[in-house]
């Protein structure tokens, strides 16, 4: 499995995502840096890391969403080259088209880091194969900017479709519609979500290894 | 080609909760101004450009609006040129 990370100013959580596909699947990614204008071929994984990229300036993810990669990044994603977009990666679809909707700042104002429990909304993808459907998981979260919106038309299209990944159960941290944690595009190839997977894979940095799975599906789906 | 400056306002669209707004509108109403209301908190960006016309400074600052300095999804603009 050929993965890569892309890295832009004021990422920071790169190297545990690096870490969490190398120690899982056994493969070492690439770093990508945002000013590469070609990537790597052949490549099954994109991975848009968590951080503050350009500090949040202007809108979390704005600028970054308009990093010269970006086009080859659009590109592949058009081609069916899986990408994974965690936290500001979220963001960073969002800001780019490749993924609807947009994440608002939090509705309580305040920065939520914590773990958060989930549940496995639909587990039909290459990111979710390995949990059971409507399957409970804790991930942590560190936002200030989560609250997924959208319009009435895409929301309904979103539940539908069944593209709703993920969804905050017990408590909504930041407010989004339909407590929506993470979606997916139209082919469920790419994937955008709040929390952190690539927290909660290692048992001496908590009580969960929640996070294993979605690499692990990964790794099984795309070989 | 003359310089232009522009003013362009971003704000959330009505129906976006503008979480900020609701907190500077409760923080107004503990000071005693309880008749204030619908406070929204926008963003306001300036810039000076050449162009050949006022009309064409506003036709690029549309496009730079579309394009980067407001979230089109969520947000409105509203551009304002001077000379």
């Amino acid at each position: 499995m050929k993965s890569a990370v892309v890295i832009f100013p004021g990422s920071n959580c790169d190297r545990d995502a690096y870490r969490a596909l190398h120690h899982i699947t056994g493969y070492q990614p690439v770093y990508l840096w945002h000013q590469d204008t070609t990537l790597p071929d052949p490549l099954d994984l994109i991975v848009l890391p968590g951080g503050f990229s350009y500090g949040d300036y202007l809108r979390s993810g704005a600028i970054a969403a308009r990093s010269p990669i970006m086009q080859a990044i659009a590109q592949a994603a058009a081609r069916g080259v899986v990408i994974l977009g965690i936290c500001n990666g979220f963001q960073i679809l969002t800001e780019a088209g490749l993924l609807p909707g947009a994440l608002a700042r939090n509705d309580s104002l305040s920065f939520r880091a914590k773990l958060q429990t989930l549940e496995v909304a639909n587990n039909n993808s290459p990111f979710t194969r390995d949990y059971t459907q409507g399957q409970s998981v804790q991930f942590h979260i560190a936002h200030g900017d989560g609250r997924y919106i959208t319009d009435a038309e895409t929301l309904k299209q979103l539940e539908e479709e069944e593209r709703i990944a993920f969804r905050y159960t017990g408590n909504n941290p930041n407010g989004s519609l339909n407590n929506i944690a993470g979606i997916f595009n139209k082919t469920r190839t790419i994937l955008g979500m709040m929390p952190h997977p690539e927290r909660v894979i290692d048992p001496l940095l908590g009580p969960h290894c929640d996070g294993r799975a979605l690499f692990t599906s990964l790794l099984g789906a795309l070989g | 080609m003359a310089q232009f400056h522009a003013t362009i306002t971003v704000s959330l669209k009505p129906a976006v909760l503008d979480a900020q707004g609701k907190a500077v509108e409760g923080a107004l109403h503990h000071l005693g101004f309880t008749h204030v209301s619908q406070v929204r908190v926008n963003k306001s960006i300036t810039l000076s450009l050449e162009a050949a016309s006022s009309e064409e400074a506003t036709a690029e600052l549309r496009k730079m609006c579309e394009q980067l300095l407001a979230n089109t999804v969520i947000e409105n603009y509203e551009i304002a040129v001077h000379a």
